[in-house]
């Protein structure tokens, strides 16, 4: 279980993967270029955001992992049923 | 006749697939049971009836219409924005709402917000606000299967008659399956259309002489620049990463989340759904693109006709004729038409039903008004406890006739291309109303006067926008209308695919406006009970422990 301080340290570093990539969303690099073509058809432009799904995803892996609100499911589980309204 | 055939029998098996999940309910006429599987979905389900639950006509048949005439931008704008913020939302809000509805038995976001900030009737005006923007939503999936149904027959079943086939479909497995027939309609949906977007991908690159042959010619004309982003630009292209917000505000979308039997299946669900986005965007969009290259399908070389002109001759011609032009130019059917072209008959009918799987993804939002009526109002004033359950269930289905009715009458006048109506309103509106989901779940002071400000901020924004639209004509494609200029920058502007605020599309000011009026407003008006507060916030054990 984490100290207090690495608690902090894996929150911010959690925090700051995730601006990243939302910042990478932005590629102004490739605004005007179609070549080269990835697989010999796709533009550049089309085949980074592609890559940039797949990085999604391995983002979403590495947040599950290590950022999961376990307490909030252990209440939950805790609970059982929904009281009735 | 064979794909309208093949198309048909998949319809049919949709059908059974409700009737079969209503037998599987035995006869019970629970609320819980009805619209919300009695909180019982796998894994699997959950992901693919989420997944398809998303991605809806706007998805297959949007997307490579709005690539036929933008190019490869359309990927970056919905696609891969949608990829981080939707699971991130779902991961953040999502698991949030899911352990509330667990705890406290809210079938919808209205309840949630009822009990959270204390309120009746404000509840009722989000509830409003809420069923008014989600109405497009339902629209686009009946105009979406008539002009699915119209391009698989080759024109023999008509708009008016396809639309009315597929919102009667939708219209009986709702009504008969509630959520768990949706939810398994919806997943075999999804399984359908991912694999068979595959397999177009496979049959028209092969039809066409090869993809890498076809991209090499489209960089060679005057095209090219559909396979860049030049003619976009930046804050543009940054206003739509605001846009998948709504996808959690979405009622269908946070009522879903509330299916799930446990939390831990939005772990593969966050995890998957960006390969998932990609699965199916990429071969659509860039299908879209290549289009441009189907010189022998006559129907597609309109289009561009159309296209060229209104580029063109578009600033001399008058305000009709460019609207001619305008409807010529949409493309919400240019992967069909590639289909009919290059595809065997029998493969175009096996497409298309899988097209047809994603255009009749607005079974849900039919659902989620009802889930919503019945609860938010019928429910929340009275009518259980006057009525009982099994009347609060009878009056969900007969919700559902109605709707289907309202959308099936309103698709028949709505103008627009798929596309664009979707994003105007409903994508848009429930993007600015997320600020609102997020106050709940996460800020302790946030109050119900609050709510009301932002909810009534984000209705009388959209109306702005639609009245502004309507107002002020959309000029040719090429530079924008400047309506207000503020020290030097355009603060207002017309443009050819809608509004700009300083750049940006309405969809970024909106949210930020709807953040900031939560904020001041709930600072300035008294908080919820400490009793309140403290069953959405509990005190949290020593740092250290488990997040």
């Amino acid at each position: 279980m984490p100290g207090p301080r690495e608690a902090v340290l894996k929150k911010g570093l959690l925090t700051l993967a995730v601006v990243v990539v939302y910042a990478l969303h932005q590629d102004v690099w490739f605004w005007r270029t179609a070549r080269p073509l990835v697989f010999g058809f796709l533009p550049i432009g089309l085949a980074y955001h592609a890559g940039y799904s797949i990085l999604a995803g391995l983002l979403m892996w590495l947040l599950v992992t290590h950022a999961w609100p376990h307490r909030l499911e252990e209440e939950a589980e805790k609970r059982g049923e929904p009281r009735p309204r | 006749m064979i794909p309208a055939a093949i198309v048909f029998a998949y319809l049919a098996g949709v059908v059974y697939i409700g009737v079969f999940a209503f037998r599987q309910a035995r006869g019970k006429e629970e609320v819980e049971d009805y619209f919300l599987a009695n909180r019982s979905l796998g894994p699997f389900v959950f992901l693919m009836s989420l997944f398809g639950t998303n991605m809806t006509a706007f998805a297959i048949l949007g997307s490579s219409g709005h690539a036929f005439n933008n190019g490869i931008v359309t990927y970056g704008l919905m696609a891969s924005s949608s990829a981080v913020v939707i699971p991130l939302t779902l991961l953040l809000v999502g698991t949030r709402v899911w352990a509330l509805g667990k705890t406290h038995g809210f079938i919808t976001p209205v309840q949630l917000f009822r009990d959270r900030w204390e309120t009746s009737h404000i509840g009722t005006v989000i509830f409003a606000v809420q069923a008014a923007l989600l109405v497009p939503y339902i629209i686009i999936g009946v105009m979406g299967g008539g002009t699915t149904l119209e391009a698989v027959s080759g024109g023999l079943v008509p708009f008016w008659l396809g639309g009315a086939v597929v919102a009667l479909v939708v219209m009986t497995y709702v009504f008969f399956g509630g959520m768990r027939g949706t939810a398994w309609v919806n997943t075999l949906q999804t399984v359908l259309f991912l694999a068979f977007g595959t397999i177009a991908f496979v049959v028209i690159g092969a039809g066409m002489g090869g993809f890498r042959s076809s991209a090499e010619a489209m960089l060679s004309s005057p095209l090219s620049y559909l396979m860049t982003r030049e003619r976009i630009s930046p804050s543009y292209f940054f206003s739509y990463t605001f846009i998948p917000l709504s996808s959690i505000a979405f009622p269908h979308i946070t009522i879903f989340c509330l299916t799930a039997r446990k939390m831990g299946q939005f772990r593969k669900t966050v995890v998957l759904y960006p390969l998932c986005i990609m699965a199916l965007w990429l071969p659509c969009v860039f299908m879209g693109v290549m289009a441009n290259r189907a010189n022998d399908v006559p129907r597609i070389q309109e289009k561009i006709e159309a296209r060229r002109a209104l580029a063109t001759q578009g600033q001399s011609l008058p305000r009709a004729q460019r609207d001619e032009l305008r409807a010529k130019m949409e493309a919400d059917d240019v992967l069909l038409l590639l289909l009919q072209r290059y595809a065997p008959a029998w493969l175009a009918g096996l497409l298309g039903a899988g097209i047809m799987a994603a255009v009749m993804a607005s079974d849900s939002q039919i659902l989620a008004l009802s889930t919503m009526f019945t609860e938010d109002v019928f429910a929340h004033y009275e009518g259980k406890s006057r009525f009982g359950e099994a009347a609060q269930v009878h009056m969900g289905r007969a919700f559902v006739i109605g709707l289907t009715i309202v959308a099936y009458v309103a698709a028949l006048r709505a103008p627009q291309s798929i596309f664009s109506l979707a994003i105007q309103y409903a994508f848009t509106g429930f993007a600015a109303l997320s600020p609102l989901l997020v106050a709940a779940l996460f800020w302790r002071s946030s109050t119900k006067w609050g709510a009301l400000a932002t909810t009534v901020w984000v209705a009388a924004a959209v109306i702005a926008v639609a009245v502004f639209q309507a107002m002020v004509t959309a000029p040719p494609p090429g530079p924008p209308i400047v309506v207000a200029k503020v020290a030097g920058l355009d603060l207002l502007a017309r443009t050819p695919g809608g509004t700009a605020v300083l750049g940006f599309m309405p969809v970024v000011p909106m949210v930020l406006v709807s953040a900031l009026v939560m904020f001041v407003v709930s600072a300035l008006t008294p908080k919820p009970s400490e009793g309140t507060i403290a069953r959405y916030f509990p005190a949290r054990p020593a740092a250290g422990g488990r997040a």
